[in-house]
């Protein structure tokens, strides 16, 4: 049984909720005491029937106003896999939270109204899937009750949407026709979409290959933390703990510590208390090196001949998170994985429309939920790789020293 | 399957430990809150893959509210022994004495929204800036939407909508002094996954979690075991049934359920059939309101 994390992008009107709703209905992970605060719930509301939409709608401004306001996750399992949902509300602060979401995502589902089919906020959604790098795109075209389940409808969308596609680089596209208010080819195929060839939306979720997303060439492990138990039986006991995010380490190979450069061999590894011939990513371990060379929190261990850039200006795409805005020459900390270093933003070079990916490079500042792209330069060297090429050490975020929230969402180019 | 993938439970497993670690590496000092509840027993589990041959780079610290079920506090104790970590036990029957707090009234009196007071004092004296939790988000609807971080203020209460975006695997446990941390290393656990990763990891448990007889009140469709912290009427429908525990709370706040499970296996066949929620099956506190639980952690509570 292996695990799959993926974001559903839409607004209430899509049927996100609903589409949510019914994947954790029929795949019978709603309980009956759960089920029944829904009913009783949903008697408050007009229209009657189950409102599958309350059930992501976790605080009670969210039920007061009938809208999301936060990032909720969902969590149900078939036999072969278990699925997490993180889902992004549609409307308040959208980029921010979906990039959130998408940010540990394998796959986004993005829902698109049969009747309205390609829209703005369709395009949104997929430059922020393109941008945060997501492997899978799920297209699903929802409500075909409404549009008879033509399958011309759905064709002409899927012909829109690849045009998307193509300009955006989407690795790999799926179109589905649903309708997650009737249950149309989300856990069941349909009657009515019988002419439909593919799978239903949860066959899908269940057979999508994430093994290979997870990068198993470029050896990387951010050292969180170091072991030295000094006790007098383990007295020379030093050992470097941190999860290894891409590649394997082997027992004996050559690993240097980034961004000092020094080198050493791997003496033993450690997962869980075992000693192991070789470890790989995502496992979190422990490394023993066979030299007594200086290595703390914040360094990165990779394998010696396979580097990654250490340097410090940093061309970046930033998606910004705060309300108060971003100018050119701010200061802030940058942490990737757990290193922190402090930084400051040179120069913004162009903001970027995430409607119709237009430049505009008159911008020299950023606001809430604005993309840029940015220079930073950072008060000493940092080693980091493309987000493109190596998702796991190519995302940043920056803080701000003064309030200590995150204020933005850096994708290293 | 080739020889790098790992199954989910080793996936799961091995966020938490990188969360704990981060805790570790970023705070001054943090505890992991240790009820004797199968959430924080696998924390403990978690912390000696992530920390072991080191010691715990934290206490274990336990707000007792003088209700607990007797079996768990020995099983505290007993761990506690058996790893040679610290364990530091506060109790709200002291803070309610030493603050002149009112005890709540009612048939199942509660001390469950007292324990914040306890916990915050407690906070303050040991000057813990992060203290570890095992609250998962597929519990209840408000824990579904906060932080696997998630920042408190001085008063330990919790803004929804003033929450930092998480991102990756970056966690930013950066505070002012004064404010604290809540880390959740197992928020994207199930209540199966905690039960599936028990049984692999052969962790033992308070027997309460098996099947055992029991003196319980019938209340409401739910069972309350009968014991000197819950107030018995006249009327009151008492018998001896065959029991166990799904969480482990308050005597006065935790049901029971009827049980023929005497292994982790029969429990887990047992959970996988039932067609009700652990809090909604055996939490009597989460019962109030819709939003009981966003009401107490604003306020303060895990």
């Amino acid at each position: 049984m292996d695990l799959l994390r993926f974001i559903t992008a839409g607004s209430v009107d899509d049927g996100k909720s609903t589409l949510i709703g019914r994947l954790l209905y029929d795949s019978k992970s709603i309980l009956i005491d759960q089920l029944e605060a829904l009913e009783k719930q949903s008697r408050n509301k007009e229209d009657g029937g189950i409102d599958l939409a309350l059930l992501t709608d976790g605080l009670r401004a969210e039920r007061e106003q009938g809208i999301t306001i936060d990032v909720a996750y969902k969590y149900f399992s078939t036999p072969n896999r278990k699925f997490i949902i993180a889902d992004a509300p549609g409307h308040i602060q959208y980029t921010r939270n979906m990039v959130t979401g998408a940010s540990n995502a394998s796959l986004i589902i993005i829902l698109v109204d049969a009747r309205n089919g390609v829209v703005e906020q369709t395009r949104r959604h997929s430059i922020i899937a393109s941008l945060l790098n997501i492997p899978h795109v799920v297209v699903a075209i929802n409500k075909m009750d409404l549009v008879d389940y033509s399958q011309d409808v759905f064709n002409n969308i899927a012909i829109d949407y690849a045009e998307i596609a193509r300009t955006l680089e989407l690795k790999e596209v799926t179109y589905l026709p649903i309708s997650a208010l009737k249950g149309d080819n989300i856990v069941e195929k349909s009657d009515s979409l019988s002419w439909f060839e593919g799978g239903t939306l949860l066959e899908l979720l269940e057979n999508v290959q994430v093994a290979k997303d997870i990068d198993l060439t470029h050896a990387r492990l951010p050292v969180q933390y170091v072991i030295r138990p000094q006790t007098e039986d383990l007295h020379d006991y030093r050992g470097y703990a941190g999860k290894i995010i891409s590649g394997i380490y082997k027992k004996g190979e050559s690993v240097t510590v980034l961004p000092a450069g020094t080198s050493s061999r791997i003496k033993a590894i450690e997962v869980g208390g075992k000693e192991v011939e070789e470890a790989f990513a995502p496992q979190s371990v422990i490394l023993h090196l066979e030299d007594d060379i200086d290595v703390s929190r914040g360094d990165l261990i990779v394998r010696s001949g396979d580097h990654p850039r250490v340097e410090q200006d940093l061309d970046v795409l930033l998606c910004w998170m705060d309300s108060k805005p971003l100018t050119e020459g701010n200061k802030y900390l940058l942490q990737i994985g757990s290193r922190r270093v402090r930084s400051v933003v040179k120069e913004i070079a162009y903001k970027l429309d995430v409607n119709t990916l237009e430049k505009n490079h008159s911008a020299d500042q950023a606001g809430l939920n604005d993309i840029v792209k940015a220079r930073i330069r950072t008060a000493t060297p940092l080693p980091f790789d493309s987000y493109k090429d190596l998702r796991v050490n190519g995302g940043a975020i920056l803080i701000d020293e003064t309030s200590n929230v995150t204020v933005g969402a850096c994708m290293i180019q | 399957m080739s020889n790098y993938q790992l199954d989910y439970l080793d996936q799961l497993e091995s966020e938490a430990i990188h969360i704990m670690r981060e805790v570790a590496g970023q705070f001054e000092r943090p505890a992991l809150l240790f009820s004797g509840g199968k959430d924080s027993i696998t924390l403990v589990q978690l912390a000696l893959k992530a920390f072991r041959p080191g010691k715990f780079p934290f206490p274990l610290v336990h707000i007792d509210t003088g209700h607990n079920f007797p079996e768990a506090l020995a099983y505290r104790d007993a761990l506690a022994q058996r790893l040679g970590e610290r364990l530091i036990v506060r109790n709200v029957g002291d803070t309610i004495k030493s603050k002149n707090l009112t005890e709540p009234k009612g048939k199942f009196a509660s001390r469950n929204a007292l324990q914040t007071f306890t916990l915050l004092d407690t906070i303050e004296e040991f000057e813990f800036d992060a203290l570890i939790g095992g609250a998962r988000r597929d519990e209840e609807k408000a824990r579904a939407k906060e932080r696997i971080f998630s920042v408190r203020d001085e008063f330990g209460g919790w803004d929804p909508k003033r929450q930092r975006p998480e991102l990756w695997n970056i966690y930013n446990g950066k505070i002012q002094k004064g404010e604290n941390v809540r880390a959740f290393p197992i928020s994207n656990w199930t209540e199966l996954d905690v039960w599936n990763y028990i049984r692999r990891e052969h962790i033992e448990l308070p027997s309460i979690y098996f099947a055992h007889e029991r003196e319980v009140l019938e209340h409401e469709g739910q069972l309350v075991a009968v014991s000197p912290f819950i107030r018995l009427d006249e009327g009151d429908k008492i018998s001896k049934k065959q029991v166990r525990y799904r969480t482990v709370g308050d005597m006065t706040c935790t049901a029971a359920v009827e049980s023929v499970a005497f292994s982790i296996e029969d429990i887990i066949r047992e959970i996988t059939a039932t067609k009700t929620s652990e809090r909604g099956e055996t939490r009597i506190d989460d019962r109030i309101s819709e939003a009981a639980m966003e009401d107490r952690k604003k306020n303060g509570y895990f």
